[in-house]
């Protein structure tokens, strides 16, 4: 039985497409055979940034739809072999993705693999539903901000409402909060909340803290999940949190600034 | 022998009189159209409050036409925004039989504005409710209070939690965005960041406790105030708000006595 992943926030931009990116490559890369599906049909990002676009001929909509087996659908990632990516329609309505060709694709998927992550598109519509209501566990990817906070808050109720387990009666979803572009100096000078603010605020345990980073940015244009770039901040962060996700005990880091050494100083300006 | 045993044992029910409190919905005049508008913008108000809560028609006050009033209809719109008629209370012997010809239960009126049509009053006890005056005395048990509802998740930005009888307790936060509203008081073991409504059916003993008041709104017995109003005194501080002279009061409760 596969667990199935969502990777979702409410408000959009703050970094779902990325961390789910992230996050399956990292489930990947120590071996769990995972599969990766994007939820935003019409706006469909994941496959740019798995740099798997040229690749792309059945997609989401067409399994459920019964146009494409599963097989046809499925790409395999180039860098890690366990890895699998399910894209999104960039054609179809929204409304394509029903409860019960959801449900058929995910059970199908739950088979073979080990780990299914839902990449979730933003709002609180039909496809976030959807995204979220075969979910065990949830990731949700919050930026330091009073409104990011909010929606995310929203979206903690509607796990907690709206999907398989609650109208089950079975364990709630578990939850898990990833601070995404968080900036330790912004922090201190006030112009962000900390992570302390947002732990506060939610009340769901801390699974990550992803610095701001120029490496997230490039990362992406380049088709590279940001996990990959083990030198950078932004790719040890990923990675710890995926190793907290299967249950190892990580110090966080990254969450104060980094005091510039005084020869880091003379020498950089 | 079906079934002679058991019955014989204990009987299948017992009947004890028994004081509900209900909201009362005072009719004026019934026009299909402004009675649903109406209640469409009161329900836009709160509309935890309104969701399937038991309502009884009031005709204390009643100063139209018998003949434009239509139960039917009337129960029609409350079904379809999720209000249960549970019966009418007062109105003349016309109206009572208009009410009875609906199949809904016809209660006592309050007293002072009955108006029976006829001299002689009859005993039409319904058997749904007793509402205050009439009940009968035969076997008065001191009555329970309603049980509290109890929370321990958080409450989240969108959800909203209802005590429709008795308090509310909540062991975890009210977010930003959520609403509690409790017919008796409410007490949140937590930040209350969210909106709070106590004693809304009215009842102004009603109190709001939190341990951090954050609140975006409190309100007891339909008084309210909102964040802007509230910072002055207590803000994210341990508090309790009840109402005084039709005011709001917040007074700190981390005040040792002594």
């Amino acid at each position: 039985m596969a667990r199935i992943i969502v990777v979702t926030s409410g408000k959009g931009g703050v970094g779902k497409t990325t961390t789910s990116a992230s996050i399956s490559t990292g489930l990947a890369r120590r071996g769990h055979k995972t599969v990766v599906i994007d939820f935003d049909v019409g706006l469909r990002n994941l496959d740019l940034i798995m740099n798997c676009e040229r690749r792309v001929v059945y997609d989401f909509v067409n399994v459920i739809q019964g146009d494409a087996s599963l097989n046809q659908a499925l790409i395999r990632d180039k860098r890690v072999d366990t890895l699998y990516i399910l894209p999104a329609s960039q054609t179809r309505e929204k409304e394509a993705l029903t409860k019960e060709g959801v449900e058929k694709v995910i059970n199908e998927l739950s088979e073979t693999f080990d780990y299914i992550v839902c990449d979730s598109p933003a709002g609180i519509e039909h496809g976030a539903l959807m995204a979220l209501y075969y979910a065990d566990e949830a990731i949700v990817v919050t930026n330091p901000e009073v409104s990011s906070v909010r929606d995310s808050d929203r979206i903690l109720g509607i796990l907690q409402s709206k999907s398989r387990r609650a109208e089950m009666g079975q364990d709630p979803v578990k939850e898990h909060l990833l601070l995404t572009r968080y900036n330790p100096d912004r922090v201190e000078k006030g112009e962000m909340l900390s992570v302390a603010d947002v732990e506060e605020i939610l009340a769901i345990p801390l699974l990550g803290v992803i610095p701001e980073s120029q490496v997230v940015l490039n990362a992406s244009n380049q088709g590279t999940p940001v996990i990959l770039e083990d030198q950078s901040d932004a790719g040890q962060a990923y990675d710890d949190a995926v190793a907290r996700l299967l249950g190892e005990e990580r110090e966080h880091r990254f969450m104060s600034s980094q005091k510039k050494g005084f020869f880091a100083r003379m020498f950089k300006g | 022998m079906t079934d002679a045993l058991q019955a014989n044992d204990r009987p299948a029910f017992q009947l004890k009189g028994t004081t509900v409190s209900l909201t009362a919905l005072e009719l004026a005049y019934f026009d299909e159209e402004s009675f649903e508008a109406a209640l469409r913008e009161k329900i836009r108000q709160a509309p935890g409050f309104f969701r399937n809560i038991p309502i009884l028609i009031s005709l204390d006050h009643y100063q139209g036409p018998t003949a434009e009033l239509d139960f039917f209809k009337l129960l029609g719109i409350c079904r379809r925004h999720d209000i249960h008629v549970v019966g009418v209370r007062g109105g003349d012997e016309d109206q009572r039989r208009l009410a009875r010809h609906a199949a809904i239960a016809v209660l006592p009126g309050s007293g002072q504005n009955d108006r029976p049509s006829s001299p002689e009053k009859g005993p039409e006890t319904g058997p749904a409710a007793e509402s205050g005056t009439d009940a009968p005395n035969a076997e008065s048990t001191p009555a329970n209070p309603a049980p509290a509802r109890i929370v321990s998740q958080p409450v989240r930005s969108g959800q909203q939690v209802y005590a429709p009888e008795g308090d509310l307790i909540i062991l975890a936060p009210v977010q930003a965005g959520a609403e509690v509203l409790a017919a008796g008081n409410i007490h949140v073991y937590g930040p209350l960041r969210g909106r709070a409504l106590a004693g809304v059916h009215g009842q102004e003993e009603a109190r709001v406790f939190c341990q951090s008041l954050e609140a975006e709104l409190v309100s007891i017995a339909g008084h309210y105030k909102i964040s802007e109003d509230l910072q002055e005194r207590g803000w994210k501080a341990p508090v309790q708000i009840q109402l005084r002279d039709d005011l709001l009061v917040v007074t700190p409760l981390d005040r040792s006595p002594g």
